[in-house]
């Protein structure tokens, strides 16, 4: 079968198929620049501020839609490819007025110079289609829109926004033309590769599969891979790097499952966090707790899991966890497999144990066993959607309140995810008390020489990876003590 | 004559943009429909703190496909946009670098992309020279950017050294980025012969326009600055804009051909300056009963490589080191020293807020040397009513409610039961600990530049009684032009709805003043009004005349017209009044009374009148990071008689997330090369969603007119609120606090984030050892 070489995706209700576009083309700049939509603004062009957000639909095989706020400023265009994007402009009814979620921060005064606006009202809107969130929560308001930020507000009126929408069910455009709109983006999946040509003559692929994607790769081993380009897109918008080509694995569907047996969980490259949230934070509630201040909404709709591992970043979240939980990675080149521990795969900063034309296929994550225990600590400066200063991850086999094994890793101390192996030495065998874990901090002090930097000096990223292990010690030892400021032991929520 | 009730004031109509907002289609700068053939701006900026620069070598530059234009310092050599005509601020560096990021050459490009990628092609060579790019390197070379100010008033050396306590100490704090969502931006257009119109995102139209006549060399009345709204102002773009549009223009001009010069987030950050960080030295003398003899403050700010505002912000500090204390001897003296970094600028507060520090770090100290609750301690220094009531600056506070709010909201946050619960609560939780503050604000009104307190408005009204208002305020999203609007709509007997607000137009209000100073409603409200009421005498002459009753028996209201026993809808005394001919359009204006101030001296009234507040925060944290979490904020805040109720809820809100921000995770981060590395979101972190108080009481003190005759008796609101953040830093401290049981001052300095919390936990441990 020959690749397809246009673009085919609805803007609204209009169905579009383009060919000819610029692998590094933005949604933010395909809306401003050539559709001359300009609700949407550019506020910080890295996925930060959420004032581009868009909303993306895609079909479900009930004849129902996904709904998923992005951030169009990273978002290469060719990533919509079978979508409906829904912007600001098409929210209000036909006759003019005002969407309910539109009214609704009119109604709570929730907009002040207004330059954000549309970013949360996008956020709303596919918070409330897509109608899992129960929206008169705080916490999940609040991670709903840990993405958009707003500076004249301090919020306050845009949470009682939220809480309005979420008291007041509604219908609107976008419900009675569910089924035309979904045999629309039915139709649109053909199955069939993308190559796209931009003017440049710079190449976008979109293979339909993980063999597609394979053979592609023998062909350009050097191509730029993407999956929710949040950080690529970043090279695109702030580094003017232009990829070549741009490989996006977003239509490879068979790389988008998880596959759970008896012994372990294989997450696909192309799980993004969204996908994978319910499931992990159902296995490890701390996981959960940590993928849920991943960078934002919109981010976690676009980024995946296998993403975050190939990058390499050395402040990636999910490395410490997976390598805490002993998980594998497994790459592919052509038909060949391999697997190795995570943590081998990351040699040293900015380097991988990849080969051109090899990819990620999946990671696999054994299944917890009894008595294991697993803790995962996010400290950043700022709490929701920032990027650790330390994040600390820990499994631990406690039989009779020793230590049989355990696996310590952290982010942010060294050139790449790491683990703690004196600490780890020091732990195993011993009980946990004061005395090993003490030993143990002074491990972490053996184990790493963490750099100063924006996010943290040295110091203090020792001193919070030593008191890490305090604070792990303390909720094994007893769970009853608060330890924690943002879930509900740790603060009595009716005590204010 | 007179205007009935219901008045369009004191209602909560929604911001005159709201609709527009939600609907993606309130048009900002970016948003305008493009020209054929407009021309994209982008800067090359240095990559030293100080250096001279040897060889600029653009070709590389020149060269990138769509380049039009490349102007470098030499290019515009004796250019100097310092805004206060300090001639320290060229236009480009000429040769010499003073920060890293300082502005070489600008590229106009025929599209942004192009732009972008060219100015980052430079060859420069450099001959380092030593900089000082933090407050303690400056001191050393004692470089000033302007001249500093004490205020004196008794003896205060004499005073603390009769005092029985004495404490010492240094508090810091840091800048802050204002990070308005919508960044700098402007779009000249050019016209014909000299004339050029530029749209500005700006908060001073006038000083934009000033600054473009300047660099085109052309008068005044060439230059027509046009500003619809900002997407964020908060000071930012007092002064940062006119480089945008000065070069939009320059650019205009040479290639007759418009020019958008937009930069990106990370130049924005580099590029503009910020609220000045300050160290602040204290020494503080006390009787027993906590109560201040005399105080002696020293308050270095790092200023940056240019005045640029650095004199009147540094002032501003000196005139609320007091913050709501009175100080029976006082001594404060500024020090704006001269930095490698870029030159810092107006934000919110003004450097009152860095003031404010010195007050609230002193209340702290006394309350922990003597064992006293803090709060015990803000009252007894509180300004009293009729002795104790003079600043450090002589002017007397003739209307202080601070006691007031601090008593209904002491009682109405349920402080003191809260208080025991929370050391109840500490005394059981090894890990999570939790602290509360109640902290006031009182914030002098008007600018401390006399000549500022000006405004102008123009009002016209259409023959179908139609009204259309402009004045010479800027909005950028504080709900400036609703509140004007209500002002003028009240004058009319009008519903809001029937005033239309225009785009702030240097043609239309000439020689405006920056909305700033948190003035807006104030000098612009009063010259609408002034407008307003120009217009209804001669409707209401007119009809007087024409239905041959007293002027006093015509009343407008409910947009109808009561003239007599007559009652006529407005539009349709307009269109007689036409007929008759009625001018139907008036410019008002407007100064504030009694204020004066001189500043060798150090005395006088440079206030009209005073803003109040007060919040009570309670966070928790947590000992093993440095984390936070703010669980519950109180807040009572004085707006006088409120032109708006809801817009003026939002701007204390808004101020109080935006001031803790400042106070905690907000913080701008320097490497060793000078270079600031916290450019964007992604690294500079203002409040998110969830940083927010998860339970948040906002409340507007009522019965409470202003007690100068300002607008309907109402009070400025734009920057009092962003120091209600303190109570949040203070209750971080008072967690802290008890590490060791209360008996020590935690020196928390600002920003307070997680890493120098846990730093103020650990110092405050091993001194409790």
């Amino acid at each position: 079968m020959t690749a397809r070489d246009c673009l085919r995706f609805m803007l609204g209700t209009e169905e579009k198929c383009l060919s000819g576009v610029e692998p590094t083309t933005t949604v933010l700049d395909y809306l401003r620049l050539e559709e001359r939509r300009t609700g949407t603004k550019e506020g910080c062009a890295e996925g930060d501020c959420g004032a581009c957000s868009v909303a993306v639909a895609r079909p479900l095989s009930d004849g129902t839609l996904t709904w998923q706020a992005v951030n169009a400023c990273i978002q290469p265009l060719g990533t919509l490819d079978g979508a409906q994007l829904v912007t600001v402009e098409d929210l209000a009814a036909p006759d003019g007025a005002l969407h309910p979620v539109q009214q609704a921060m009119v109604d709570a005064h929730g907009s002040q110079c207004g330059f954000c606006t549309p970013g949360f009202v996008m956020s709303l809107f596919a918070m409330a289609k897509q109608g899992v969130a129960d929206m008169t929560d705080d916490q999940t308001i609040d991670e709903a829109l840990a993405g958009n930020l707003c500076r004249c507000t301090g919020y306050a009126p845009i949470i009682r926004a939220a809480k309005a929408i979420g008291e007041t069910p509604f219908t609107d455009q976008f419900d009675a033309a569910l089924a035309k709109t979904h045999a629309a983006l039915s139709a649109m999946a053909d199955g069939a590769d993308i190559a796209l040509t931009g003017p440049s003559g710079r190449r976008f692929f979109a293979p339909a599969s993980a063999d597609a994607l394979a053979a592609l790769l023998l062909e350009h081993p050097k191509a730029t891979i993407i999956a929710g380009a949040t950080d690529v897109g970043l090279w695109i918008t702030k580094h003017l790097k232009q990829p070549d080509p741009l490989i996006w694995l977003g239509r490879a569907r068979d790389l988008a499952t998880i596959v759970e047996t008896e012994r372990d969980i294989t997450i696909g490259a192309g799980v993004t966090y969204a996908e994978a949230l319910d499931r992990l934070s159902w296995i490890w509630p701390d996981m959960g707790a940590v993928i849920r201040r991943i960078g934002s909404a919109q981010i976690r709709n676009a980024g995946t899991i296998g993403g975050n591992v190939a990058n390499g970043s050395p402040i990636g979240d999910m490395p410490p966890m997976l390598i805490a939980l002993g998980a594998k990675i497994r790459l592919r080149k052509g038909d060949a497999r391999r697997e190795l521990m995570l943590e081998d795969f990351f040699i040293a900063y900015g380097k991988q144990n990849r080969t051109a034309g090899e990819f990620v296929e999946a990671i696999i994550v054994p299944r917890p066993v009894p008595e294991q225990i697993f803790k995962a600590y996010k400290v950043s400066k700022r709490f929701d959607q920032d990027i650790s200063a330390i994040m600390g991850a820990f499994s631990l086999h406690i039989q009779d309140g020793r230590v049989l094994s355990t696996r310590v890793a952290y982010g942010g101390m060294a050139a790449t995810p790491k683990r703690a192996r004196t600490a780890e030495a020091l732990l195993t065998g011993q009980l946990l008390e004061p005395k090993s874990i003490r030993n143990a901090m002074t491990g972490v002090s053996i184990d790493f020489q963490p750099l100063t930097d924006m996010r943290a000096s040295s110091d203090y990223r020792m001193t919070v990876a030593r008191n890490m292990l305090l604070r792990l010690a303390q909720e094994i030892a007893d769970d009853t003590v608060a330890t924690r400021l943002w879930d509900k032991r740790g603060i009595n929520l009716d005590d204010r | 004559m007179t205007t009935a009730e219901p008045l369009a004031v004191h209602r909560d109509a929604p911001h005159d943009s709201a609709a527009r907002h939600v609907a993606g289609s309130a048009p900002y700068i970016d948003d305008l429909p493009e020209l054929a053939g407009t021309l994209h701006l982008a800067l090359g900026l240095a990559e030293r703190a100080h250096a001279r620069v040897l060889d600029l070598d653009l070709s590389a530059v020149r060269a990138v496909p769509g380049v039009v234009l490349v102007l470098t310092g030499a290019d515009l050599s004796g250019l100097d946009i310092s805004p206060v005509h300090a001639h320290d601020e060229p236009i480009l560096a000429d040769g010499l670098v003073e920060f890293h990021g300082h502005p070489l050459f600008v590229v106009a490009a025929e599209t942004r992309d192009a732009a972008r990628r060219a100015a980052r092609l430079a060859r420069v060579t450099y001959e380092d020279l030593p900089a000082a790019t933090d407050i303690a390197s400056a001191r050393a070379g004692a470089k000033l950017v302007t001249t500093p100010m004490t205020l004196t008033r008794g003896d205060a050396a004499a005073a603390i050294a009769d005092a029985a306590h004495v404490i010492e100490g240094r508090v810091t704090v840091g800048g802050q980025e204002h990070f308005y969502l919508e960044s700098q931006i402007a779009l000249a257009i050019p016209g014909e012969g000299d004339e050029i119109r530029v749209h500005s995102s700006t908060q001073h139209p006038s000083e934009v326009q000033h600054m473009v006549a300047h660099a085109l060399d052309v008068p005044l009345h060439c230059v027509t600055i046009e500003m619809r709204r900002m997407g964020g102002g908060f000071g930012g773009k007092e002064t940062s804009g006119n480089i945008f549009a000065c070069f939009a223009a320059i650019v205009a001009r040479r290639c007759r051909r418009p020019a958008k010069f937009r930069p990106d987030r990370d130049d924005d950050m580099i590029v503009t300056g910020k609220r000045h960080d300050f160290e602040v030295d204290y020494r503080v003398g006390f009787g027993d009963d906590g109560v201040i003899m005399g105080i002696d403050g020293t308050f270095a700010a790092r200023c940056g490589y240019s005045a640029d505002l650095s004199g009147p912000i540094t002032d501003r500090a000196l005139f609320h080191a007091d913050n709501a204390y009175y100080y029976p001897a006082a001594r404060l003296a500024s020090l704006p020293l001269k930095t490698n970094t870029v030159s810092n600028v107006a934000f919110r507060g003004f450097g009152g807020p860095q003031g404010v520090v010195l007050a609230e770090r002193v209340m702290d100290e006394i309350a922990y040397r003597l064992g006293l609750d803090p709060l015990e301690v803000r009252k007894r220094n509180l300004y009293g009513s009729d002795t104790r009531n003079v600043t450090p600056y002589h002017q007397t506070v003739e209307d202080n409610i601070a006691p007031r709010i601090i008593a209904e909201l002491e009682a109405s946050s349920d402080y003191a039961a809260r208080k025991e619960k929370i050391r109840e609560f500490n005394a059981k939780s090894p890990v999570i600990k939790r602290g509360i503050a109640l902290t006031p604000v009182k914030f002098g009104i008007s600018f401390t530049a006399t000549w500022y307190n000006q405004a102008g408005a123009l009002v016209h009204v259409y023959t179908d009684g139609s009204v259309m208002l402009n004045h010479g305020g800027t909005e950028m999203g504080q709900g400036l032009h609703v509140k004007i609007a209500q002002v003028v709509a009240s004058e009319f007997g009008l519903d809001v709805g029937a005033v239309r607000i225009t785009a702030t137009d240097t043609a239309k209000v000439p020689n405006t003043s920056a909305t700033a100073a948190s003035s807006g409603s104030d000098l612009n409200g009063m010259a609408a009004q002034s407008a307003a009421r120009q217009i209804r005498q001669r409707l209401a002459a007119f009809a007087a005349e024409r239905w041959q009753v007293a002027e006093d028996a015509v009343r407008f209201a409910a947009g109808q017209v009561e003239i007599g026993g007559e009652s006529i809808p407005f539009a349709e005394l307009c269109r007689l009044a036409y007929g008759a001919r009625v001018q139907l359009s008036a410019s008002g204006f407007y100064k504030t009374p009694k204020i004066h101030w001189d500043r060798a001296s150090g005395k006088g009234r440079p206030f009209y009148y005073y803003a109040y507040g007060a919040a009570c925060s309670e966070v928790a944290i947590d000992t093993l990071t440095g984390e936070y979490r703010v669980l519950r904020v109180d807040i009572l805040h004085d707006v006088g008689t409120s032109l708006n109720p809801a817009i003026d809820i939002g701007q204390i809100e808004g101020g109080f997330v935006q001031g803790m921000g400042w106070l905690t995770t907000e913080e701008l981060w320097w490497d060793g090369k000078g270079r600031l590395r916290t450019h964007a979101p992604s690294t500079y972190k203002i409040p998110a969603c969830g940083d927010r108080p998860m339970v948040f009481n906002v409340a507007l003190l009522d019965d409470n007119a202003n007690a100068e005759e300002t607008i309907f008796r109402s009070k400025a609101v734009g920057e009092p609120p962003f120091m209600l953040g303190f109570s949040v830093f203070h209750a971080i401290s008072d967690a802290i606090a008890s590490l060791a049981d209360y008996r020590m001052c935690p020196h928390l300095d600002a920003p307070a984030t997680p890493e120098r919390v846990l730093a103020t936990i650990d110092a405050v441990r091993a001194r409790a050892k």
